[in-house]
């Protein structure tokens, strides 16, 4: 890489990869708690996808009954400590909170759940539900990440013998390798990996299905099979950089800065991160917080095109990231390494984005990260038989979410083609259901 | 101009805000204090036997994360001696003549200590006396305080002590730890008082610890009861206070007492019929600079409404106390939701579902679920009302019946005695009324 970004102290990283949202302290979670109504059948439960009884566990902080709180929290959702960090609550809890008719802030549903999550993970995680007694019956499920850890976890307390295969050497997929240091620490994601191979979940790390472990003898193993396989394989951007250094796909840039090794993490001085998701912008605020004097973000349509939440916008322009709006690559420049980005200025024509001639431009750059989106393992998942894919997404019941072949299951960014750790989280429990209903009536016939 | 100098039984004052009794006015620094800030009167905090306190002598409620509804406490009275306090009273007249300074007394059941500490009182340039029949602690058990407010005859016997020697005003602050308040206020009445001071605190346990089962506050392992102040003995307060101001046997001027934090709980006291008001938990909570508030509050109250003296407001709302047996049966309110208001928290759907009478539905429009009264049910409980955290949402809204009154009084005396239930039925139905 050309003028790779000088390091920064200790000191430095620390300050720029601090929390964004620090925890509550216990007397500001307490006046929080004691600021919901209480609502009934309250409009955050419904609008969580896993539906927590939001409502109860906050009444419980002011009780003191935070085991219970847990409890409640953890009924509905394996992933909590995640989710409270990482969960887009705007959007969704917080975003449905009352208050917001009530012309009054809030609640901070996010925080206080992460009160007690906290809580619960400084106690050493004690079980709050009694496990089933064993059924002799196995569930192999491929991939921990979100779902797959929600799904291990709900069939281990219903009384199967389960193990997670996992492609990498840290469990936990994206929540421990895809998200922003400043918004939540490596280590809490693997807590709560921690927390779920206490209820009995058996996960076997650097073992790739299809490659360590062949479908077959996976298969022979175990009574059905859940894939939460996540979308592994980037975009490509049909713009070549054969023989180019300096060129990186975001996901792994990421997965990286997630390590909390930054001074092992070259940045250059002068990086384009291509897309305008909450990956892209991810990948362009961690670029700048590494050390990185000037960020671009280029995308091809406009502001309001970008499928990036609107906080993660504010955060990326409070953190100085330029952007280039309605301009899409074409050429990257350079011989060996990255020197220039070439991009052509986009406008729309009859519907449709189209370039404007003779209005290239480069951009100097040092680094360029690709987070131009993701995609399923289609030569993967086509080894398993009968599995059909659709528009890059496994096919699945959606109440059961058994896929074409009956003794697999799916769920999690595999079969929505990418949304929240929240909806991978309730894939993953609803799919344990669909599997003991699988198993059950199989074996009563 | 609006005048807020009041006159309690002969007291006079520049505002009707009276620092209670209490350890806010244990000392002439505290109560110099206190009228520099702009309190218009302090009662000295009690004077009398010699006492010796405990440590942790407050106990507090707090809820929902509201710090301090309740305290209680077991501070006894004065522990400084008489001499000091009189000597302090003293000083503090000559300092501030236009302040209303009362003492408070409280000594042993004997007619010559009483007409000695009277007479010291009178000397030291008081106001008024305030005679304490309340304490509910430490001083009952010797036989004092509440101990005296407890028994009529004590009441009106010490009263009469003081009385036959007093020259300035004698007001009687009695406990609420009694039945009926009316009594302990008669004798007080037939002791030759000049006005009743209610309520005191009243008898609690502020809580247990869930870790150690020991009585909060505790003293070394051992609590007890103390008396309790603070918002949530108003509603008591207020209670009793009206019952005074009504009672037609007693028709004496009244200092109101009991959880008073601002102007507009004072002006409640006033409106039932109390001269001059005290305060005290509010003011351990925040300090004396709360009475600026207080004096502006109920100036421009009164400008608003166009009173220039309080003697045009006082008792205004005693002529609406009422009891049970003169209430229209017939009147009817319903609940009505504002659905433009209405956020859906649907805490009015729980309370009323599950507590009440089952008469509102959650009707889902559009993406929503919307609560809503069914008013043929609903029986005007105003349950809702009252669980609904949004200002003017829920309504009592008025039902009109072609103005029809009939009150349980007028019912009894017109059905046939003893009133059997297929009568008042029949009467209920005739009025559309019907019990599900």
């Amino acid at each position: 890489m050309n003028n790779i970004a000088p390091k920064l102290s200790a000191k430095e990283y620390e300050k720029n990869f601090s929390e964004l949202k620090p925890a509550l302290t216990p007397i500001a979670a307490m006046a929080e708690a004691n600021r919901c109504l209480y609502c009934f059948d309250s409009s955050c439960m419904t609008a969580c996808p896993t539906h927590i009884d939001i409502s109860t566990f906050i009444k419980k902080i002011t009780s003191g009954n935070m085991k219970g709180s847990a409890k409640t929290i953890l009924s509905s959702n394996w992933i909590a400590l995640t989710c409270a960090k990482a969960c887009p609550v705007d959007v969704l809890c917080e975003g449905a909170c009352v208050y917001n008719d009530k012309g009054e802030k809030p609640i901070q549903i996010g925080k206080l759940q992460r009160h007690v999550m906290d809580w619960y993970v400084e106690k050493g995680m004690p079980a709050l539900i009694t496990p089933a007694q064993k059924n002799g019956k196995s569930v192999g499920i491929i991939g921990a990440g979100p779902s797959g850890l929600a799904c291990g976890a709900e069939l281990s307390l219903m009384g199967y013998d389960v193990t997670i295969y996992d492609a990498n050497k840290k469990p936990g997929g994206l929540d421990t390798h895809g998200i922003a240091p400043y918004k939540m620490k490596q280590q809490d994601s693997l807590n709560e990996v921690k927390m779920i191979q206490k209820l009995g979940v058996k996960i076997k790390s650097n073992v790739l299905v299809g490659k360590d472990l062949s479908i077959e003898e996976l298969e022979e193993m175990h009574d059905a099979i859940f894939i939460g396989t996540g979308l592994p394989k980037p975009t490509d951007l049909m713009i070549s950089e054969k023989g180019i250094k300096g060129v990186y796909d975001a996901l792994e840039f990421v997965k990286d800065v997630t390590a909390r090794k930054w001074k092992n993490v070259n940045v250059g001085k002068r990086v384009a991160v291509i897309g305008a998701g909450n990956t892209a912008i991810d990948a362009a605020t961690e670029a700048k917080r590494l050390g990185a004097d000037e960020v671009y973000m280029i995308y091809r349509r406009g502001r309001e095109q970008m499928s990036a939440y609107d906080f993660e916008f504010e955060l990326a322009k409070s953190d100085g990231i330029k952007f280039y709006f309605h301009s899409q690559p074409k050429r990257i420049i350079g011989k060996n390494k990255v020197e220039a980005l070439e991009c052509i200025k986009m406008r729309i024509v009859n519907g449709k984005l189209k370039p404007i001639p003779k209005s290239e431009f480069k951009i100097p750059v040092d680094m360029i990260i690709k987070a131009v989106g993701q995609n399923i393992d289609e030569s993967f998942l086509l080894k398993i038989p009968k599995l059909k894919l659709k528009d890059g997404t496994v096919i699945v019941n959606q109440k059961t979410y058994q896929t074409k072949n009956p003794k697999y299951f799916a769920g999690g960014d595999c079969i929505n083609g990418g949304k929240e750790v929240v909806n991978a989280a309730y894939d993953g429990k609803q799919a344990a259901h669909g599997i003991d209903q699988w198993i059950f009536a199989k074996n009563t016939k | 101009m609006v005048d807020l100098s009041i006159n309690c039984g002969g007291i006079k004052s520049p505002n009707p805000f009276w620092l209670a009794s209490a350890p806010p006015t244990n000392s002439g620094y505290q109560i110099c204090k206190a009228f520099e800030a702009g309190w218009g009167g302090a009662v000295w905090k009690t004077i009398g036997a010699p006492v010796m306190n405990v440590v942790n002598r407050y106990g507090a409620i707090d809820y929902n994360g509201q710090k301090i509804i309740g305290l209680n406490n077991i501070e006894l009275i004065s522990d400084r001696s008489i001499e000091i306090n009189l000597k302090e009273i003293a000083e503090t007249k000559r300092l501030w003549p236009d302040r209303a300074v009362v003492a408070s007394l409280m000594v042993e059941s004997d007619r010559q200590i009483w007409h000695d500490i009277v007479k010291r009182t009178i000397d030291a340039g008081a106001d008024g006396i305030e005679l304490n029949y309340g304490c509910p602690h430490g001083m009952s058990e010797r036989g004092m305080g509440s101990a005296v407010g407890q028994v009529p005859e004590y009441c009106s016997m010490i009263t009469e002590w003081v009385t036959e020697v007093s020259t300035i005003p004698v007001l009687v602050k009695l406990t609420p730890n009694i039945t009926d308040i009316r009594f302990p206020g008669r004798a007080a009445k037939k002791g030759g008082a000049h006005g009743i001071a209610l309520i005191n605190t009243i008898n609690t346990i502020i809580g247990v610890n869930l870790d150690t089962f020991e009585i909060e506050p505790s003293r070394g392992g051992k609590g007890g009861h103390g008396g309790y102040a603070g918002p949530a003995v108003k509603p008591i307060a207020l209670h009793m206070v009206s019952e005074i101001a009504r009672d037609p046997e007693i028709n004496l001027p009244i200092s109101g007492i009991g959880g008073i934090s601002n102007w507009r709980d004072a002006l409640e006291f006033i409106l039932l019929g109390a001269s001059s008001v005290q305060v005290c938990t509010a003011a351990m909570h925040y300090g004396f600079r709360i009475v600026e508030d207080m004096n502006e509050g109920l100036t421009n109250w009164m400008d608003e409404k166009g009173f220039t003296s309080l003697d045009q407001v006082r008792g205004k709302a005693l002529p609406n106390v009422s009891t049970f047996g003169d209430m229209n049966l017939l009147y009817k309110d319903v609940a009505r939701i504002d659905e433009k208001k209405c956020i859906q928290c649907n805490l009015c759907y729980i309370a009323c579902e599950d507590t009440a009478h089952q008469c509102i539905d959650l009707l889902s429009k559009k993406d929503k679920k919307q609560p809503t009264v069914r008013e043929s049910d609903c029986v005007g409980c105003r349950l809702c009302y009252i669980v609904c955290p949004v200002q003017d949402c829920i309504t009592m809204v008025h039902k009109d019946n072609g103005n029809e009154s009939k009150t349980w009084n007028e019912l009894t005396k017109e059905l046939p005695q003893p009133m059997s239930l297929e009568d008042l039925r029949a009467f209920q139905h005739k009025h559309g009324i019907e019990i599900h």
